[in-house]
This record gives structure tokens, sequence and C-alpha cells, in this order.
């Protein structure tokens, strides 16, 4: 039987989630909190969001979209453009590269895959940045930066896994 | 998309081929977006405008929760401390008034000597309160977007203080928002004056927390607690806005604390001193009947 119209709208809608999900994460990072010194150090909420869906559902996280969605991350950050667009397909590359590993692990290989790859990006953002602005910058906010979001990715793929179960099921 | 089931098996390989060129296209993308954003700026940050200028209504809306439990926590906190605070004002104020005649008087006395040499006036200032919609200080850069923008008068160029001292400057501006580019970030380099010694440096950013001093003159002498003062020249800032205290001297340069807390920004005033724009000269209409003190003036 073929999908009415409104089936595959709604089909497509769903698939759409997993981009948009990220894009209310890189506004989300920006939010002032106000509280001192965290600014520095808050988690790229985006970095999480783009390795979960792109071992579970990478077809709903195509490169052109990783790439956007890096570039909205530069803009609203005022980061140099190109950087997080650079950093979030590197991630992406990573991944799918090792997609075979990652696909049907437990949560904590995940995690730890996470650890690894959130480290070079980390490692890669020092070395664009430092190049970019023709400095050595200090690393001290890049790592606890890192290390904060390491800390808050199972929270985060946990509501992915939630979101996955109740929108994405069909897949 | 769905699986590539009905695909024949020659499609696959091209598929797969096709995939990974756009892949190493849109990485080579990003680097020359970097080069490009090295190299001509105007471009890049005109797309960046627009793209601030887009999600600011949505930042608007996100703020105003935090801002006002942030505003209820305070308000408890001061509820808590309500007597001490209340006597330490009580000191305060008599402080303040002995400053304030002093004030007057040399205002006055100020006045009158200015007068007698003829000193240029400053321009006043007017100025937009605008509220911070969206906080980035971090290791990347350290800004904020503002929820005032052309509309209301901003303009590129501008300083943005709180009531304590300097926050930055302007150096993106939307339709209904604008960039402040603080004090701290790695493109922030700012003339400013060390007070009581008036020696110039420039004070510049790294996206740490606090900023240094940088080009001082030689024999220079400066002090831990020496306020800093921007300085006006180079015609960025307006002088005399208050920045910071020095708050160490040692091997690692002199750092200066600013007075503003900058990671809790709520509202900031955007001061405009009709000069407009880093890139537009000063008018020097007064001056143009008297050739050499056009140049005299010149830092």
């Amino acid at each position: 039987m073929r999908p009415t119209f409104w089936q595959r709208l709604d089909a497509f809608a769903r698939n759409l989630t997993p981009v948009a999900l990220t894009l209310v994460l890189v506004v989300l990072n920006v939010v002032p909190t106000h509280i001192p010194g965290i600014a520095r150090v808050l988690p790229v909420l985006p970095l999480i969001s783009i390795f979960y869906w792109s071992i579970h559902r990478p077809h709903l996280m195509p490169a052109p979209a990783v790439f956007l969605i890096g570039l909205f991350q530069d803009g609203l950050t005022g980061a140099p453009m190109g950087l997080h667009a650079l950093i979030f397909l590197a991630v992406q590359g990573v991944v799918l590269f090792q997609h075979k590993f990652f696909m049907g692990k437990s949560f904590f290989v995940h995690w730890l895959g996470f650890g690894l790859v959130g480290a070079g990006a980390a490692a890669l953002s020092w070395a664009l940045l430092s190049a970019f602005h023709v400095t050595l910058f200090a690393a001290d906010a890049i790592v606890f930066q890192y290390i904060m979001t390491v800390a808050a990715f199972p929270l985060f793929a946990f509501i992915f896994s939630r979101w996955q179960q109740a929108f994405l099921k069909l897949d | 998309m769905k699986e590539p089931h009905s695909f024949s098996r020659v499609a696959q390989p091209i598929r797969n081929f096709a995939q990974r060129f756009a892949y190493v296209g849109l990485v080579v993308a990003a680097f020359a977006l970097m080069m490009l954003a090295k190299v001509d700026t105007i471009l890049v940050e005109r797309a960046r405008t627009h793209m601030t200028d887009a999600v600011a209504p949505i930042l608007d809306v996100l703020s105003r929760p935090l801002d006002t439990v942030n505003r209820g926590v305070a308000e408890v906190q001061a509820m808590k401390n309500l007597y001490e605070e209340n006597t330490q004002l009580r000191e305060e104020r008599m402080r303040l008034m002995h400053w304030k005649s002093v004030a007057e008087k040399l205002e006055a006395e100020n006045r009158v000597l200015k007068e007698q040499l003829n000193v240029i006036p400053e321009r006043e200032a007017s100025f937009v309160t605008a509220r911070v919609i969206a906080d980035t200080g971090g290791a990347f850069s350290q800004s904020v977007i503002v929820n005032a923008g052309a509309r209301e008068g901003v303009e590129k160029g501008q300083a943005a203080v709180t009531a304590d001292g300097l926050v930055g400057r302007v150096i993106d501006v939307g339709s209904r928002s604008a960039r402040v580019l603080l004090l701290t970030d790695i493109n922030a380099k700012i003339p400013v004056l060390v007070d009581p010694t008036r020696t110039r440096a420039i004070m510049a950013g790294a996206n740490l927390a606090k900023p240094r001093l940088t080009w001082l003159p030689p024999g220079a002498v400066v002090s831990v607690g020496d306020s800093v003062v921007t300085s006006g020249h180079a015609g960025v800032f307006p002088p005399g806005l208050r920045v910071g205290q020095v708050a160490a001297v040692g091997e690692g340069g002199l750092i200066v604390q600013p007075y503003v807390d900058l990671t809790r920004l709520e509202y900031v005033r955007i001061l405009n001193f009709g000069s407009g724009g880093i890139l537009q000269l000063p008018q020097r209409s007064i001056d143009a009947d008297v050739p050499g003190k056009e140049r005299g003036r010149r830092p």
C-alpha cells in the first residue's frame, strides 16, 4: 500500500526533528544564564546531538545539514565563521567511518566513544582557533568545556533515545 | 529517505562516491569560509548579522524567564542582608555626600578654567538601554547580543557601558539586534590611560576573564590598584569611560580587573556620542580656521 500524502508529510516532519533539535540546542547554548563563569565552560550541546544522530539515524543527519548547523553555531556565538562547521563535520566523519563499530553497542561504549571523539574535537578547535588568530591560545576553557560536554552526554543521549522511540521508531 | 533497496548494484557505488564527494566538498567549503572570514570580514559579518537578527526574537523570549528567576533570587538574597546593607549604605552615603560637594566644587572650577582656556566642549552622549539576549562568552569569542539594533539608532562602533563601567563596543548591527564585542575578546584592543600617571597603553583581551595592558611606553610606572580609563585615542571610544583597575603586575604582564562583571550582564547602555561609527572622521569644522591646531590635537 502506498502511503498517503498526509502520511508522507508526517514522516517527513518526523525525519526533520533530529536537525531541528540540534538547531534548538544551538540557540539554548547562548541564552544568558547570568551565573558567573559558567559561559566559559558551557557544554557544546549540538556536538552531542550530532554524535548521537550520526550513530542512530545517520540518514537524518546528512553532511550538508551538519555544515549548516555549524555555520549557525558560528554565527550566533561569534566564533570565526566555518570553525564549528569544520569541527562538526569532522566529528560526523569519524562517527560514520567507525559506524560498524558503534552499531548495537551499549550506552557506555557510546559514551566512551564520545569522550574520545570529543577530545579530538576539542584539540581540533584549539588548533583551528590558534591558527585563525595566529596566537597560542590558553587551552583551559576548551578543556573545561570538553569535560562539561562529556558530562552532559548521558542526559541528552537519554532525551534523544526517548525522542527516537516516540517519533522515529518506524525508520 | 528510505534504504536504497530499489537501487541496482551499479548505482550504489556511484551514490557512495557522490556522498563522499559532497562530504569532502563541505569540509573544503568550511575551510574556505574560515579563510574568507580572515581576509574579507565584511561579507562574512553581514551573513552573521542576518543570522543573529533572524534569531533575535526567539532569544528575546527565551532569555526572559531566566532573567526573572535571576531577579527573584537576587531579591531573596537582598532581603536576607537588608539590615547590614542599610548600615553600609548609610556610611557610604555619608562618604559620597562629601564627595559630591567636592565634585561640585571641582566641576565649577573646571568649567571656569575650560572657559578661560577656550577648550572645545565634548559632545554630550545620548544612549539606548538594551537587554542582553544572548551571552556567548566562551573559549571561542567573548560577545553578547542585545535586543536593540539599527531601528533604535544603534550604530557600529558605539561604546556599550553599564553603571559600573565599560562593557565593550558594538561590532555588528542588525535591524533589531546588535552584537557587542566584550573588552575581554581577543579582537578587543582598547586605547586606555592608566591613572594617576596618565600612562598610555593598549588594553588587549585574550578570550580570558581579564584583559591585559600592552604597548606601554618604556619606563612607565604602573602599580596595582591604578584605575584604567579609555583614552579616546583613535576615536574608537569616547575618552574617560571607566574600564577597570590594575589587578596584578607580574611576569604575565599587567592584568586589568574590569569594573563590570561581564558574566552577569543584563542591561547595557549603548552610548551615542554623535560621532557615529569608527570609520567616520571627527567633525573639525571649529578647528578649520586654525590650521596649526588640528595637527596639535592629534595623539
